[in-house]
C-alpha cells in the first residue's frame, strides 16, 4: 500500500481514450451507458474492444444499457491508491453486474458507504468530474 | 510428455527484503543474488546457459535478457522475459524445466531483482484499458481488487475478520524463527490485526504485505545433472498455471481463483493429491490470498476456509505447516522477488537447510504465485531428493 502524502499538489491522472472507445466516452457525457453487442453472435462486452471476446468477430456495434444491475463487489475506500482521491475519502468503489451480464468497474454515490451491501440493486447515476472534464458513470442505491 | 522430475532446483538465494535500498541499481541487485545463488549451487558462471528475467530492470525498458546477461558475463543458449506478477517466480521455474527438457539449454538461471526508494516512487504512464476505465473511479493499485475479493468471500460465506486476521498473526507467528524477516521478534496477535488501521474495507493495514526492495534467484538444471551436485536436488515434479484476466471487471469469478485449476493441473503431473502435501509456501500478498489458495488447493471446501484458518496450526510442528518464514505478510515484499522468496523457503526445508525453523522431515511442498487481481496463478509441486 502507499502511505498517505500531502494530496494538495497532486493531480488526478486525468481523461484518457481511444479512437475505438470515444462513441463511449461521448455517449457517457449524455448521461448513457453504451455496451459492445457482437452482430455476428450477439454476445455483450464491456469494456469497449476492437473484437468480441468470444467469437473474435470485428463486427461490432453499441447498445445502450437499461443503466440497471447490483453491486458484484464492492470496498469502502479509507487510504486510496493515488493520493489524488484523498479528499474524497471514503468513497465506495464497486463492481456492479448489469442485468445485460457485463461488469463494470464504478463507485456508488448519493448513499453513505456503510449502506451498500454486495445483491444490492443499482441504478445509473453519471456524476461529472469538472477538473478532468469525464462523465463518470456512477450508480446509486435503488430504494 | 511431462516435466514431472525431469529438472531440479539446485541453487537458490534470496537478499533479505528491506524497506529501502539506497544507491543500489537493479543490476547490481541481479549481480549480487545470481552470485549467491550460483555460490550456493556450486556451479561456474560457465556452466550457465539459459537466463530467465523480470520485465522490471529498473534501467532498461526493452533488450532486457540482453543486458541482464551482459551485465552478469552469460552468453545464454536461451534468454526470456516471465511477466506474471506475483507469480513471476514460479512461473519461471517451470518455463526452465520445460526449456531444459526440450533440449534448448541445460541449466537456467531463474533472477529477479527490485530496487526500492520510497521517496522517488515513480507511476507508470499507461494507457491500457485499467487507465482508462478503473483508475477514474479512484480505484488504483492492488488493495482495492483484494478488498472486493475479501468482501464478496465474506457476503458469499460469512468469513470473518477475525478469521482472515489469522493469516497476518500465525504466520508472524513463525517469521519468529525467521531473523531475516523485516518483522522478526514483532508479534501480533488477532486484536493487533482488527485494531489496525482500516485501508479499504474490509481490508485492514496488517492484512497487506509491506512493500520492500530485495532480490531472489533460482537455479534449474537436469535431473541428470542435478545428481552430481553438492546440494541435495529438489526436483519440479507438478507445475501449472492460469492468466484469465488483468482488470477484476473481467475475472471468471471472484471467490474460486485460477489457482484452482493451476493447481489441479500441478497435482495430476505430479501424480499426487492435497493428502500428499507436507507444508505449503503459498503466495500471500493479502490474508484474503491464503484463504482462497487452501480452498483452491483442497485443504477445506469452498467457502469454509474462515473456520479452517482459525483452527489450522501453521507452525513448524503442525501436519501441514504453512509459510515457515512467515510469508511476506512478515518477511516484507520485495516486489517480484517477494513471490521467488516461496520457492527459496520451500527448496531451504526441502534441503533440510532451513536452521531453527526447519519442518521435520518434509518431502513434497506445494508453492503458489499469485500475480494481478489474482489473475495470473503458477502452482509448483517440488519435492526432495527422496521423492
Amino acid at each position: 500500500m502507499k502511505t498517505p502524502t500531502d494530496t494538495r499538489l497532486i493531480p488526478k491522472p486525468g481523461f484518457v481514450f481511444t479512437s475505438r472507445s470515444s462513441p463511449y466516452w461521448q455517449r457517457a457525457s449524455e448521461g448513457e451507458l453504451l455496451l459492445q453487442r457482437c452482430r455476428d453472435c450477439g454476445h455483450l462486452q464491456h469494456y469497449p474492444r476492437s473484437l468480441c471476446v468470444r467469437c473474435w468477430s470485428h463486427d461490432l456495434d453499441w447498445q445502450q444499457a437499461a443503466g440497471t444491475g447490483t453491486v458484484w463487489t464492492y470496498t469502502v475506500v479509507a487510504i486510496p491508491g493515488h493520493p489524488a482521491w484523498g479528499p474524497h475519502v471514503p468513497y465506495v468503489l464497486a463492481l456492479v453486474e448489469l442485468d445485460e451480464g457485463p461488469r463494470l468497474m464504478t463507485n456508488i454515490v448519493d448513499c453513505p458507504p456503510d449502506t451498500v451491501y454486495c445483491g444490492q440493486a443499482v441504478r445509473l447515476l453519471p456524476g461529472r468530474d469538472e477538473t478532468d472534464n469525464q462523465t463518470l458513470l456512477q450508480f446509486t442505491l435503488i430504494h | 510428455m511431462t516435466l514431472r522430475q525431469r529438472c531440479a532446483v539446485v541453487g537458490v538465494a534470496e537478499i533479505p527484503p528491506t524497506r529501502s535500498t539506497p544507491g543500489v541499481t537493479t543490476l547490481e541487485m541481479i549481480a549480487r543474488v545470481s552470485r549467491m545463488a550460483l555460490k550456493d549451487s556450486g556451479l561456474a558462471p560457465s556452466d550457465i546457459d539459459g537466463l530467465i528475467v523480470g520485465p522490471q530492470v529498473g534501467e532498461t525498458p526493452q533488450h532486457v535478457p540482453a543486458t541482464v546477461a551482459e551485465y552478469l558475463g552469460l552468453q545464454p543458449r536461451f534468454a526470456d522475459i516471465v511477466d506474471l506478477g506475483g507469480a513471476t517466480g514460479a512461473g519461471m521455474v517451470w518455463r526452465a524445466a520445460a526449456a531444459i527438457s526440450a533440449g534448448m539449454c541445460e541449466t537456467v538461471l531463474c533472477v529477479l531483482g527490485n530496487t526500492r526508494d520510497p521517496g522517488s516512487a515513480t507511476r507508470s504512464p499507461n494507457r491500457n484499458p485499467i487507465r482508462e476505465f478503473d483508475v477514474p473511479y479512484g480505484a488504483s493499485g492492488a488493495n482495492q481488487a483484494y478488498a472486493m475479493i475479501a468482501q464478496r468471500h465474506m457476503a458469499e460465506f460469512g468469513t470473518t475478520p477475525q478469521q482472515l486476521a489469522q493469516v497476518p498473526v500465525k504466520q508472524r507467528a513463525n517469521a519468529m524463527l525467521n531473523p531475516a524477516a523485516v518483522f522478526h521478534g514483532k508479534p501480533i496477535a488477532t486484536d493487533d490485526v482488527l485494531n489496525s488501521p482500516m485501508v479499504m474495507s474490509p481490508l485492514r493495514l496488517l492484512e497487506i504485505v509491506m512493500p520492500c526492495g530485495g532480490g531472489a534467484a533460482v537455479i534449474v538444471t537436469s535431473s541428470d545433472r542435478a545428481k552430481d551436485m553438492e546440494k541435495a536436488p529438489v526436483y519440479v515434479l507438478g507445475a501449472g498455471e492460469r492468466v484469465t484476466h488483468r482488470a477484476l471487471s473481467q475475472a471468471p469469478g471472484l471467490t474460486t481463483s485460477p489457482l484452482a485449476p493451476a493447481i489441479s493441473d500441478a497435482y495430476s503431473m505430479a501424480g499426487i493429491g492435497p493428502a500428499d502435501i507436507g507444508f505449503l509456501s503459498i503466495y500471500d500478498c493479502y490474508s484474503i490470498v491464503v484463504a482462497i489458495t487452501v480452498e483452491d488447493a483442497g485443504f477445506c471446501a469452498k467457502g469454509e476456509s474462515g473456520a479452517w484458518l482459525e483452527a489450522h496450526d501453521f507452525s513448524i510442528h503442525s501436519q501441514l505447516p504453512i509459510n515457515p518464514h512467515g510469508g511476506q505478510l512478515a518477511s516484507g515484499q520485495a516486489d517480484l522477488a517477494g513471490g521467488m522468496g516461496h520457492i527459496v523457503e520451500a527448496v531451504r526445508q526441502l534441503r533440510a537447510e532451513a536452521g531453527e525453523r526447519q519442518i521435520p522431515d518434509p518431502d513434497i511442498a506445494l508453492v503458489t504465485g499469485n500475480g494481478a487481481t489474482m489473475s495470473e496463478e503458477v502452482a509448483l509441486v517440488l519435492g526432495g531428493a527422496n521423492t
